[in-house]
């Protein structure tokens, strides 16, 4: 716990570097701005006893010496605006140094948060393919944003208010006390109450807040889940029963709120009362205490005033203390995703050509422990040639591409990946990346124009080759189709591409990338046969030399490519040419193949059986 | 995720827009008059209550006596008493007129939104509802309980303050008066450019959380792209956007907040000047100057929140304006006065008028375009659908499957022609008369939070547990049902996020069985699903099309193949029509159709069956 503790405090304190001395200036600035606020009662004072009353005047002797060759009290009885214009001066300073407080602050605090955001961005970029797959986008949004809001509402407010309130409490109480003892002791006396008061109730709200919260949280679920389920709700004309559902959970969501406030309403009113207590106290002892001559009339309102002011901030402090738990806990969930280790290189990591051969040896492979998914698998695929992998579900064939772009690390002693002969272990990540492209089944467009998204790789804005990659994945026409053509902005209202143009889109934007090596993970599946055989055709012209690795289920597609390899539980059964493997009667390969090239027959069939049957 | 933004909001103060609000209001009556009454009695004992310290000044301190201090006391203690009551009253009624009437103008949104077509709900974002229905209603009950206690305490305490400085002395409390414009015509002109710096902020940090968001669901391809560096520049573009913005927002307000304390300041320079030499002369009036001196410091709090809460009535008009503008919406399908006569409202059905519904649909000479397009989809369409028979539409994803279905819900109403069932326009029964026919099973499930059973009672709200039990049998999914925690009564959670697609696919199955309904809509997944899910919803399809008018929205070719009418969908238009072995003789798009579904299908079904 201790070292947890440590670690979220460090995390942010790292985050700080840089703006520490501007912490420090504010730090700084707010105390100056605190002791001219506060001179400025005493200003009253002299004027209230000294000047208008008959008290004698105490001050630092060259002032006094000043005002005595002046003319003396008489000469401040004349000049009374003078006296007064002081405060103003003091108002002045203390807002000076409030506004120098305020623009310190927030530039530590923001640029602290900047760095926050950026880093967090950054590193979640970096994080392992295995992290993406196993935290969800909504927890880690969350955290990206709610939860670092709670950290700079605690560095831009609460951290220096507490410090604030310390210093204020600290440094009017001094003063009070050398005023009057027993008076500060009364005042004095009131602070932990206050403060504890405070601290035990917000907590105590919290913890209602909870409920009223999910109360919320239900109700708006219920109306989202109303809302976008609108035709069934329609369909099975349930409109009544939607409107009771609705009612019972509204009501609940402001019951819960109503009970709420009541009880911030207990919390008010006797916080009111205590603070009110507290004040009238001082000021009916101050009062005796005054008439009997223990103090001035003058310090009499400065006490009272430096107490008034006292009031508010250590009501405050116990919120701020009751909220701190909110901090800590969000530090925590934001700390959780900055200890995840970022892919890095080894060390000495080369750069080699990628053109040569791909070999897979020995390789096995599992995700975490659980059943293995490649078992002992080598293979060999040419350099320049296609090479084409057909698998069910869970056979291994997207871990092989995986494994190969090194979105998962084969560990040491599983075998190794050679490229050209180099274990791409060895190989700079970013190098071995920017020579393999990847097409996922279901690839990711950026809410970016279409342009912007084919062309991401490196912003060439070369419009000419752009259009010449999307020609190739067959989109250009399709792409200027659309009203806009490639400003198009993919994902907004009125334009939906189809799976399969969003596939072709993919194509093209790896198509920029010139890598000298290309997977297809079955990210041709939403494009008809045709179209397959087109893009294929074309990327075969434009290619040349690259390396292709593909994945499918079509025999139409394989039966072109150079070497197929047929996986079933993490092993090859069958590996050769298309001609090879049709040789194989018992073969999988041969029996896709004999039921695809069956359409055709089918196709005569059905003409015979109208409707026809499975 | 889908973030929606709001427009800008830039209207002067309008009482108009506010009447909207008052019979919300006035259901609450109590609760507010409470609430006001209860307040003014605080801010008229925050006015007196310098006066206990010009009365201690004036009759304990002055005359250095203590005689009926005790007596002080004790009325003292008793005002802070009342005090206190009085908050925890007005707090307890404020908090009744927030939430309740933000309650009922949740409700009524509500109650609206189920009457509204789709031509409402297909170009309305879900988020926009949401924010309506969520986040404006609550602004508004903010603003008529929070907002106008505060407006009301700053008013009262303002004026009261200014009547007890002139019943002191008439001319300090003038000088005081002096400053007042000039703080007012301040704050006015910091309120407005923070308020605007504000939104600008708002927009900016929306924007951010859509950048994480993109980051994140899009980092897997990053990745394969290496373009992470360009990423986080992009990204960085944005924080820095904030950072300026922010920090724009922070000056402003560093600049405004000294401002402010410099003129309070100058009011109490004023108040000690002058008073000062009215003391000097009339040492007696010692204690009405420190209520001067007290009230000088504290006025200028309340003044600024008199222009504060002003702006924030004026910005809160938006939240108004939004909801009445979804209130006044009209919907676009509504029955005619004959209809509802007879048949009854979606509310108050009249079931006792219902005629059987037997199947029958006929498009006639039907024209369509959908209300917020240009293009016409349809024309002159004419299609016979006979009780019983099975209509596939197929098509790629965005062709416009669903328009024929739209139409023959009634989700949409023909432009021009007809649309008969059983042999009578169906404009001339009851909307509700025709949906409690219909069953529909959709694409993504679309189920509610809650158990299994009370999902498949959504189809038939007085169904039995035998009925219920029946249903399942029906469409196969006992077995699942039974393999849950709970079986029928396992809770599904949101969405029915806990369940497999597959499952929650035979829940739908089952809820739709149920209703019995003479109508039947599948819009089919088109997410592959494992073989042995796949085989269970084949046959439970089978089920349920027996003996019911049918439009499957398809995509699995065992589901198409068995249609009487295949429609072939591209660019919304339909482009080919005929059963499976004619589409596929005529060798068209169907064709290509059908034989890419075809190659996937079969390739998947052979590799993972061995």
């Amino acid at each position: 716990m201790q070292s947890k503790n440590k670690g979220r405090f460090n995390m942010l304190y790292s985050f700080m570097e840089g703006y520490k001395w501007l912490f420090a200036l504010a730090v700084f600035f707010t105390m100056l701005a605190i002791v001219f606020n506060y001179l400025m009662p005493q200003i009253t004072k002299i004027i209230v006893d000294s000047v208008i009353g008959n008290e004698e005047l105490k001050l630092p002797k060259f002032i006094m010496n000043f005002i005595n060759s002046h003319g003396g009290r008489d000469m401040l009885r004349n000049n009374l605006l003078a006296c007064s214009l002081l405060a103003l001066l003091l108002a002045a300073l203390s807002g000076l140094f409030t506004l120098l407080f305020r623009i310190c602050i927030a530039k530590a605090s923001e640029g602290t948060i900047r760095k926050m955001r950026n880093h967090l961005f950054s590193h979640i970029q970096r994080l392992p393919y295995s992290w993406h797959v196993k935290n969800q986008t909504g927890d880690i949004i969350q955290r990206c944003t709610s939860d670092v809001e709670v950290i700079r509402n605690f560095i831009s407010q609460q951290l220096i208010e507490m410090i604030r309130t310390v210093f204020l409490v600290g440094f009017s109480i001094t003063i009070m006390f050398t005023m009057n003892i027993r008076l500060s002791l009364i005042a004095l006396a009131f602070f932990p109450i206050v403060v504890a008061y405070s601290a035990i109730f917000y907590n105590k709200i919290a913890a209602k807040f909870k409920f009223a919260d999910e109360a919320e949280g239900a109700l708006s679920a219920m109306v989202q889940e109303n809302l976008t389920g609108v035709r069934v709700v329609r369909a099975f004309g349930r409109q009544n029963y939607e409107i009771e559902n609705f009612d019972t959970k509204n009501d609940h969501f402001a019951n819960y709120w109503i009970k709420l406030g009541f009880l911030l309403s207990k919390y008010w009113g006797i916080g009111d009362f205590v603070s009110g207590l507290q004040v009238t106290l001082i000021v009916i002892m101050g009062s005796i205490d005054a008439a009997n001559g223990v103090i001035t009339l003058g310090e009499f309102l400065v006490f009272v005033f430096y107490n008034s002011m006292l009031i508010w901030p250590v009501r405050n402090f116990g919120r701020i203390l009751s909220e701190l738990s909110k901090t800590s806990v969000s530090l925590n969930r934001v700390l959780e995703i900055v200890a995840e280790e970022e892919e890095k290189d080894c060390e000495g990591a080369v750069t080699p050509d990628m053109t040569g051969d791909i070999e897979f040896k020995n390789v096995n492979f599992d995700y975490e422990g659980v059943k293995p998914v490649l078992k002992d698998i080598s293979f060999r695929i040419k350099a320049g040639t296609t090479f084409g992998i057909l698998g069910g579900t869970g056979s291994g064939k997207s871990t092989i591409t995986y494994l190969l772009d090194r979105l998962y690390n084969l560990p040491e002693g599983q075998g190794s990946i050679e490229i050209g002969g180099v274990d791409i272990r060895k190989i700079q990540l970013e190098h071995l990346r920017k020579n393999i492209g990847f097409v996922l089944q279901e690839p990711f467009l950026f809410s970016k124009t279409i342009k912007e998204n084919i062309d991401v790789f490196e912003n060439s804005g070369d419009m000419e080759r752009i259009r010449y990659c999307a020609d190739v994945a067959a989109v250009d026409d399709a792409v200027m189709s659309f009203s806009k053509g490639y400003d198009t902005i993919v994902g907004e209202r009125g334009v939906t591409l189809s799976g399969g143009q969003k596939q072709r889109v993919a194509i093209a934007r790896m198509l920029m990338q010139k890598p000298s090596i290309m997977i297809f993970d079955d990210s041709l599946s939403a494009v008809d046969s045709e179209t397959d055989a087109k893009i294929r055709s074309a990327l075969k012209n434009s290619t040349g030399q690259s390396t292709v690795l593909l994945i499918s289920h079509r025999i139409t597609t394989l039966m072109q490519v150079d070497v197929i390899m047929v996986l079933d539980d993490g092993k090859i059964t069958e590996i050769g040419s298309h001609t090879e493997l049709l040789a194989n009667d018992k073969g999988i390969y041969k029996k896709i193949y004999d039921i695809q090239s069956s359409l055709e027959t089918e196709l005569s069939h059905s003409a015979v059986q109208t409707g026809g049957g499975n | 995720m889908a973030y929606y933004e709001e427009e800008d909001y830039k209207k002067p103060f309008s009482i108009k827009v506010w009447g909207n609000v008052i019979p919300f209001v006035k259901l609450y009556k109590k609760a507010f008059s409470m609430a006001m009454s209860f307040l003014i009695l605080v801010s008229l004992i925050d006015i007196i209550y310098p006066f206990f310290q010009r009365y201690a000044i004036n009759n304990f301190i002055t005359p250095k006596s203590t005689e009926g201090i005790g007596k002080f006391a004790l009325v003292n203690g008793s005002v802070l008493l009342i005090q206190a009551l009085a908050v925890i009253i007005f707090i307890r009624n404020a908090m009744t007129v927030e939430l309740n009437v933000s309650k009922s103008i949740r409700k009524s949104l509500f109650v609206h939104l189920q009457k509204l077509s789709f031509t409402y709900y297909n170009k309305t974002p879900v988020g926009y509802m949401m924010a309506r229905v969520m986040s404006d209603t609550g602004r508004i009950g903010q603003m008529v309980s929070w907002g106008l206690i505060d407006l009301l305490w700053a008013v009262i305490y303002v004026i009261g303050v200014f009547i007890a400085m002139l019943f002191l002395n008439v001319k300090l409390a003038l000088l005081v008066m002096t400053i007042i414009p000039f703080i007012s015509v301040i704050t006015m002109y910091f309120q407005k450019k923070i308020l605007n710096v504000n939104r600008k902020i708002r927009k900016i940090n929306s924007t951010m959380t859509g950048a994480f968001n993109e980051g994140i669901t899009g980092a897997r391809t990053s990745k394969t792209l290496v373009i992470e560096d360009n990423n986080l520049k992009d990204f960085s573009q944005v924080t820095d956007k904030f950072y300026s913005s922010t920090m724009r927002a922070t000056v402003l307000n560093a600049i405004f907040i000294p401002i402010i304390l410099c003129f309070s300041a100058t009011s109490l320079t004023m108040v000690l000047t002058y008073g000062g030499y009215i003391v000097m002369k009339n040492p007696s009036e010692l204690g009405t100057l420190s209520v001067f001196i007290t009230y000088a410091v504290s006025i200028f709090e309340p003044i600024q929140q008199i222009a504060r809460v002003f702006a924030d009535f004026v910005s809160t008009q938006a939240n108004i304006e939004r909801v009445t503008g979804l209130l006044e919406t009209e919907p676009d399908i509504t029955d005619t006065p004959e209809v509802i006569e007879r048949y009854g409202d979606n509310f108050n059905p009249k079931k006792e008028n219902w005629e059987p519904l037997v199947g029958d649909i006929e498009f006639k000479n039907v024209t369509f375009k959908y209300p917020d397009g240009d293009e016409y989809i349809l024309t002159d369409f004419n299609l016979k659908i006979p009780a019983g028979t099975t209509v596939a539409i197929v098509g790629e994803t965005g062709a416009g499957k669903s328009t024929l279905v739209n139409l023959a819900c009634r989700f949409f109403e023909p432009t021009s022609g007809q649309i008969l069932i059983d042999g009578r326009d169906y404009r001339e029964r009851s909307q509700l008369w025709l949906h409690n026919n219909i069953g529909y099973v959709l694409q993504s499930p679309h189920l509610f939070s809650g158990t299994v059973r009370e999902n498949i009672r959504y189809g038939k709200f007085n169904a039995t547990d035998e009925e219920i039990e029946a249903a399942i049998k029906i469409v196969a999914a006992d077995s699942v049902i039974s393999s849950l925690e709970n079986g029928l009564d396992t809770n599904i959670g949101e969405g029915g996020d806990r369940l497999s697609t597959g499952e929650k696919q035979l829940i739908s199955f089952a809820r739709a069985v149920i209703s019995d309904p003479r109508i039947f809509v599948l819009d089919e997944a088109t997410s592959s699903i494992d073989t042995q899910t796949e085989q269970m919803i084949q046959e439970a399809i089978m089920h349920i099309l027996k003996n019911r008018t049918s439009f499957l929205i398809a995509h699995r070719l065992s589901t198409i193949k068995k249609a009487d009418i295949i429609l072939v969908v591209k660019n919304g238009k339909i482009l080919e029509r005929g059963n499976h072995s004619e589409l596929l003789k005529q060798k068209g798009y169907y064709y290509s159709l059908y034989k890419k579904q075809f190659e996937e299908e079969t390739g998947a079904a052979v590799l993972n069956n061995v």
